[in-house]
């Protein structure tokens, strides 16, 4: 009887509710436990967190609600073009570990304005640092927050807002109580609840279609039905009879993949909220190791799913095209619900033709729903299908606290402790950072609650933004001796302001807009940052043979950061 | 003396940086990118090769690639005297 409950009565709902309550209260307690008592905890949890527990809360911190809910979606949806994103979110992680990471954790600052500030010997420079990270940052955690609210309503059928608010009171507590040492003990946690919840469904459904437990090698493989076909022919196969590009070929130019490839890689290189966990760690070496660690953790996600994403094609396809809509399953009526699943019978045949003519379609189906959905449509028990509610809560929230401490470090450490009030005491400091944290949650909240209509769009110009501005900047501070504070300011200008206009030109119509046959040299707004960033690195170079050299002192501490021993406690 | 150390140090970092650079661009940008074509022509298992090493290959070279920076550094640290 109670064991009849437990498997079968308990439902989806109880489930999450379970499921999600479990993880809450750990985060909570961790929080609690590791409260921040000083500045230095605070933006960098003391600076003693070991090469594993750094790894783990990078991996957590870097993969977003994106990654968690809507990557492989998009990969499932565009084939082969979404390997832009798997290689661009991974192979960030090689610059970081060979060309940033390691020099910056000597550097032993707290902010990555910090470096800038220092290294180009001038506030004008940390100011552009400043603005760059939070425009940055505030794109990102608005994201983050949407994705909260959609699997709130969603899993739990509580109004979107009111998902939003509850996540913005979890974020709220532990990184204002616990800084960046209470997010780095709770991104731990969350990196085992996300990759678990990621893991048990596309293990199930890789055996359920393919025989083979490991997702990475099943995709790769024949069918379980004996047919001898291989999963990955067949969804070419399928994807071609309803007019759509073969699965495995893809449909985007060869320079725009290019192009999109290397800015996501840069972008992730230069963004502030991942350069800084490389600052928690005791020496140099462990910033190294910490770098292969937290890519490994990564990995494992990112090599699943393209997996998930020819699973759920697969099944999606066969589910629902040319069926009769009265048959459809319940999780189609309850996603329709959402709106994310759009059905028009225009033939009024009472069947679902999914094609790729867009006259004939009847079917759209959003990105996000094909992980949130993959265990309903594969028919997994409840309490998987709840567990993906937490992986994701787990991977939104984590991405959340890790953004907002470096809008909160933004403006406590780098405006009003390097700029505007230089004798502030740590205690006072430490006010202003939790501050500036409360004020950066409800900020980002209002902006989950009334998404602007550019966030999808804005996501890419994060990414951009990073890589035409902070990546060349210390590359060359690092690489480049004589790189002087004239160069670095000119090509951190001149890289934004040509991202903002190519973005603003082709997804917003300004400056007398555009369509894709109007795109420089064919590369899409999203590959742009790639252009942006060659521009920031020529003009830099130019500017600086015609300007004076940087002091003495600065080349001294380049040649110092070139040195991996005595890199000391990051300072103020 | 001391100014030479480190300058044979970092001569010999650039040199790890720079091999391993060429081959993360092979790898991603070379295999999963502009051969990707040619590479189609070889299947392993129900994977196309090309196909393969932009959604997977690529990645575990990433991971291999790391690791293989923090062993030659590690080891080059005591080699100058520089570890900890």
């Amino acid at each position: 009887m109670m064991n009849s409950f437990l498997v079968a009565g308990i439902g989806v709902q109880n489930w999450t509710y379970i499921l999600v309550g479990i993880t809450f209260t750990l985060y909570i307690g961790i929080a609690i436990w590791s409260r921040a008592g000083s500045t230095k905890e605070f933006y960098v949890a003391g600076g003693g967190v070991s090469p594993l527990a750094n790894g783990m809360a990078t991996a957590a911190d870097w993969m977003s609600a994106a990654s968690f809910i809507s990557m492989a979606g998009i990969i499932s949806f565009s084939g082969y073009d979404g390997a832009v994103y798997l290689m661009g979110w991974t192979g960030g992680y090689v610059l970081l570990a060979l060309l940033l990471a390691p020099y910056l954790r000597k550097f032993g600052k707290f902010t990555v304005p910090d470096f800038i500030g220092d290294r180009y010997y001038s506030n004008a420079a940390r100011l552009v640092g400043v603005i760059c990270a939070l425009i940055v940052s505030f794109t990102y955690v608005a994201g983050q927050m949407r994705g909260v609210g959609l699997v709130f309503s969603r899993f739990l059928e509580v109004d979107i807002n009111t998902g939003v608010i509850i996540g913005m009171i979890i974020v709220l507590f532990y990184a204002v109580l616990g800084g960046m040492k209470g997010i780095t003990y709770t991104q731990v946690a969350q990196y085992c609840v996300l990759i678990f919840a990621f893991m048990v469904p596309a293990i199930f459904i890789s055996i359920q279609m393919t025989g083979n437990p490991i997702p990475q090698l099943g995709f790769g493989s024949q069918l379980a039905d004996g047919s001898g076909t291989y999963l990955l022919d067949k969804l070419d196969g399928l994807s071609t009879d309803l007019g759509f590009a073969e699965y495995t070929e893809g449909s985007k130019s060869l320079i725009d993949i290019f192009a999109i490839t290397l800015a996501l890689m840069v972008g992730t290189a230069g963004l502030p909220h991942v350069i800084v966990r490389f600052f928690t760690v005791k020496r140099v070496k462990d910033a190294r190791k910490s770098a292969g660690i937290a890519l490994l953790l990564i990995a494992i996600l990112y090599t699943t799913a393209p997996a998930v994403a020819v699973f759920a094609r697969t099944n999606m396809i066969e589910t629902v095209s040319n069926k009769p809509y009265s048959t459809m399953p319940e999780w189609f009526k309850k996603w329709e619900t959402t709106g994310l699943i759009t059905f028009t019978d225009k033939n009024n045949d009472g069947l679902i033709q999914y094609v790729a003519n867009k006259d004939k379609n009847e079917l759209v189906v959003d990105n996000d729903i094909m992980v949130l959905a993959n265990p309903e449509i594969a028919k997994l028990p409840d309490w998987v299908i709840a567990l993906v509610a937490a992986g994701a809560l787990a991977a939104a929230l984590s991405t959340a606290a890790g953004l907002l401490l470096v809008i909160s470090a933004s403006v406590s450490h780098d405006l009003i402790k390097k700029m505007i009030n230089p004798k502030i005491s740590d205690k006072n400091e430490l006010v202003a950072a939790r501050l500036s944290a409360v004020v950066a949650v409800c900020v980002a909240g209002y902006f989950g609650i009334n998404p602007p209509g550019f966030v999808a769009a804005t996501v890419a110009l994060a990414f951009g933004l990073a890589a035409a501005s902070f990546f060349p900047a210390i590359i060359l501070g690092i690489f480049y001796k004589k790189m002087n504070k004239e160069g670095a300011i000119s090509g951190m200008v001149i890289g934004i302001l040509s991202m903002l206009f190519y973005m603003t030109k082709f997804k917003f119509g300004w400056f007398g807009g555009g369509t894709q046959a109007d795109w420089w040299f064919g590369i899409s707004p999203e590959g742009f940052g790639t252009v942006a960033m060659v521009l920031n690195f020529v003009v830099s170079i130019v500017i600086m043979k015609f300007t004076p050299e940087p002091p003495k002192s600065v080349q001294d501490l380049v040649e110092n950061i070139r040195i991996p021993s005595n890199a000391g406690e990051a300072t103020h | 003396m001391i100014k030479n150390k480190a300058k044979l140090y970092w001569k010999e970092n650039i040199r790890y940086v720079l091999i391993l650079m060429f081959i993360w661009f092979i790898v991603s940008f070379g295999a999963g990118i502009i051969f990707k074509d040619a590479l189609n022509e070889f299947k392993m298992g129900g994977f196309k090769l090309g196909f393969w090493f932009a959604q997977q290959g690529s990645m575990y070279v990433f991971v291999i690639l790391i690791f293989v920076y923090v062993h030659l550094m590690n080891k080059l640290d005591k080699k100058y005297g520089y570890d900890e």
